[in-house]
């Protein structure tokens, strides 16, 4: 009874929520792996079940395995990148100031630099997007360019160069993904209890041996919880991709990323069914993703 | 210290987590959205043909009292001309009649869940980044047949037939498997568009050969001027169709609609190969590779500021810049000169093509109504009014007579007549075959940017071509000229 109380509580809270996640989320998926098994092309009012055959034709499709090869370079570089500077920002915001009173402090003016970095996660990724169209425009009007070409050097064309595209539109992600990652590892730090540090500095612990010894560890689920998302957003990249560098993998295919294609594919080229199957692609590589991170660095939690 | 029923804070961004991925980056949801249809056989195969009335003053036998439905691409042409022309001229004509009035910018986003579920629009404007598959569309007989249109007598003269009061092209463009089914309103003259002013002030003639356009192109880079250039972002695809005219032009039509047809080895072509390096060539002396991250609105104000002489692209260009336009300047449109002393079309030919898709539903409440209102916008009248809402030309002939043309107009006009019959066709594919066409303004910016050689740009059309010639689930179609 006590239990069917408790669960019948949040039962009557989650019913809205599961109702509108399942409309809106669960059954468009189930519908895409119907979808992903015919040759829809969006106009047809009856499906036609065609096997694997899109499954089949996508394992030989090039463009397939360059967004691949392209969601691998974010995979690894994004998360790694993003994670580690916002640890850096968020140590030296709480915890770089040293002892000072009862407890760490952060350095100096570091509520001002908290706003600060939290911009960027404010504005809307289009918004984005068009900002760093004229940071990296091509010509002498662009922000970057325009400094360069003040000191003397040839501008560079950091969207339009087929070894530089994929790399600027990386710098524009770990840009936006920062200010969030460090009001996440802020709130983590706030939550270690301050005897630890202090027992550490009266040991004679500088700031380096603070910040490996006992923020990392007792970190570790956050940075976990940071890692599955930024490596989600490396599956992701649309929006940004698609303002920066355009719908064709510009240039020469250096930008080419699966949700621009499953977009492209259904509704420019009308092959619903072919956009289906990368679509459910991308679920199972996100999946395993997520599950692999979770499992590999799973062990024994830390009570504080 | 944890029992069972809390929830920790690391457990619910856990959970966050947890939930996150599911939800994910959406792509995956981004085509499931309207197979409610599923596993339903149609009826009955649809015709699209319409019954034609015997009385001439209502030749498709409209319903005067039944609401029709017009949506309107609100793109470049604005939607007034629908809305405070077509539409009234519409029910003056049929007094008691409503026209519901529909402007958007996502044809295909805001039209395919309609035409799925089979309450339709009767008249579509279908143009625009997002516009609908019209073969697709045809395919599901979704088009009506326009034969009865282009056979009503005409609005203005009811002894000739509405086919007779427009330009060929439009009969030629109508066709979809076969079959009229599409009609294009407007015309537009494509070659290199230059300001005529600044022409007259430096005393410099047009370029006939490719020798005098390299030579003004020293000229002009004494004057820091770029002799060319096109948008590398956005608008890469007007220099694809710049290069495929200019094949043209040297090998003949023959070249593009081998192209349109799938031909084996159209692309390997020599036409095709000439006109490509002629292009690099002119790229890599006389233009500058920063436009290549520059995208059509950017190149097309550097052409205001006069930083570069000539620009690929068609007559709406100048209503297009009308707004940013200086005084000092005046488009004026320029053949492209002769790349080879054999080229098989003489210097002044330059592409006249028609554009801007107007279709009726067949299953629509009221294709009738539709007919009709497309016979309208194909009136003197309405096509007079489109010109000077927009500026630009209609396929109706002698439409814009009587009207004070913008300098621009008046020199596709005069290009048109020096052209006389070598008029450049247009290449369908970029209808036909998208996915071809995408490729194709890709692979342009590779080879302009000499990252590959003419030779490897023709091989890897000709690749991609024949993919989509093998791929069953792409409807072909054929031109014969």
């Amino acid at each position: 009874m006590e239990r069917l109380r408790k669960y019948g509580f949040v039962a009557a809270f989650l019913a809205v929520p599961v109702a509108l996640y399942s409309v809106f989320v669960i059954s468009p998926y189930i519908q895409a792996f119907q979808i992903s098994l015919t040759d829809w092309n969006g106009y047809k009012s009856r499906l036609h079940y065609i096997g694997l055959d899109n499954f089949t034709r996508l394992f030989g499709d090039e463009v397939f395995w360059r967004a691949l090869r392209n969601h691998g370079i974010l995979l690894l570089v994004l998360p790694l990148v993003t994670v580690v500077i916002a640890l850096f920002f968020a140590f030296l915001l709480n915890l770089g100031g040293g002892t000072r009173g009862a407890g760490m402090k952060g350095i100096w003016g570091s509520r001002f630099y908290r706003v600060v970095f939290f911009f960027p996660q404010v504005l809307a990724v289009a918004v984005v997007g068009v900002l760093f169209k004229a940071v990296y425009r091509p010509d002498e009007s662009g922000v970057i360019n325009g400094a360069l070409v003040k000191l003397g050097l040839d501008p560079v064309g950091w969207l339009v160069e087929p070894n530089l595209a994929l790399w600027a539109i990386l710098a524009v992600m770990i840009w936006q993904a920062v200010g969030f990652y460090v009001v996440l590892f802020s709130a983590g730090m706030a939550a270690i209890p301050k005897d630890y540090f202090e027992a550490a500095a009266l040991d004679g612990a500088g700031r380096a041996r603070l910040f490996f010894s006992i923020t990392l560890p007792l970190l570790r689920d956050t940075i976990q919880v940071g890692w599955v998302y930024l490596g989600i957003a490396a599956f992701d990249g649309f929006a940004l991709i698609l303002v920066l560098a355009g719908d064709k993998g510009e240039p020469d295919g250096a930008t080419t990323v699966l949700p621009v294609e499953i977009w492209k594919t259904a509704f420019t080229y009308s092959k619903v069914g072919y956009a289906s199957a990368m679509g459910v692609v991308l679920f199972f590589l996100t999946v395993t993703f997520a599950v692999l991170t979770l499992r590999t660095t799973r062990r024994e939690r830390i009570e504080l | 210290m944890t029992h069972p029923g809390e929830i920790t804070r690391r457990e619910l961004l856990r959970r966050i987590g947890l939930t996150a991925f599911v939800a994910g980056p959406g792509a995956g949801l981004l085509s499931a959205c309207a197979t409610s249809g599923a596993g339903d056989e149609p009826t009955s195969t649809p015709t699209g043909s319409i019954a034609v009335s015997a009385d001439p003053k209502n030749p498709f036998g409209v319903d005067a009292k039944k609401p029709l439905e017009v949506t309107i691409f609100s793109g470049g042409y604005g939607d007034a001309y629908a809305k405070d022309l077509h539409e009234k001229m519409y029910e003056k004509r049929f007094p008691g009649a409503t026209v519901k009035h529909n402007a958007t910018q996502q044809i295909g986003t805001q039209l395919r869940p309609r035409f799925v579920s089979g309450d339709v629009p009767d008249v579509v404007n279908n143009s625009g980044p997002e516009a609908l598959d019209l073969a697709a569309m045809a395919g599901e007989g979704q088009l009506a047949d326009l034969t009865a249109l282009f056979d009503a007598p005409s609005l203005d003269d009811p002894s000739k037939k509405v086919r007779d009061t427009v330009t060929p092209a439009v009969l030629d463009n109508a066709k979809i498997d076969g079959k009229d089914l599409v009609l294009n309103y407007t015309v537009s003259h494509r070659a290199l568009w230059y300001n005529a002013k600044l022409f007259a002030d430096k005393g410099w003639a047009l370029p006939k050969t490719w020798a005098e356009f390299k030579a003004l192109g020293d000229t002009a880079k004494k004057e820091g001027i770029l002799l060319f250039a096109y948008p590398g972002q956005k608008g890469p695809y007007y220099q694809l169709w710049n290069a495929l005219y200019t094949a043209a032009k040297i090998g003949g039509n023959q070249v593009l609609i081998d192209i349109d047809n799938l031909v084996d080895n159209a692309w390997n072509a020599e036409p095709v190969k000439q006109s490509v390096t002629a292009w690099v060539e002119i790229q890599t002396l006389y233009s500058d590779k920063a436009y290549f991250g520059l995208d059509h609105t950017q190149t097309q104000v550097k052409q205001l500021q006069n930083k570069l002489l000539f620009y690929p692209v068609g007559s709406w260009i100048e209503n297009e810049m009308a707004k940013d336009k200086p005084k000092d300047f005046e488009y004026a449109i320029a053949p492209i000169p002769d790349v080879t002393a054999a080229d098989k079309m003489p210097y002044g030919a330059i592409q006249v093509g028609v554009g801007e898709n107007f279709f009726v539903s067949a299953k629509g409440k009221n294709p009738q109504g539709g007919l009709e209102y497309l016979r309208i916008m194909l009136s003197k009248e309405g096509a007079k009014g489109f010109t000077e809402k927009t500026l630009n030309l209609t396929v109706v002939n002698g439409a814009a007579e009587g009207l004070d043309l913008t300098p621009g107009l008046k020199s596709a006009a005069k290009a048109q007549d020096a052209a006389g019959q070598n008029i450049i066709t247009d290449a369908r594919f970029e209808g036909w075959y998208k996915e071809l066409f995408d490729y194709g303004t890709q692979q342009i910016n590779v080879v302009m940017a000499g990252r590959i050689t003419p030779e490897k740009f023709c091989q890897n059309m000709q690749k991609k071509a024949d993919a989509i010639k093998k791929d069953s689930s792409v409807v072909k179609q054929t031109r014969s000229n």
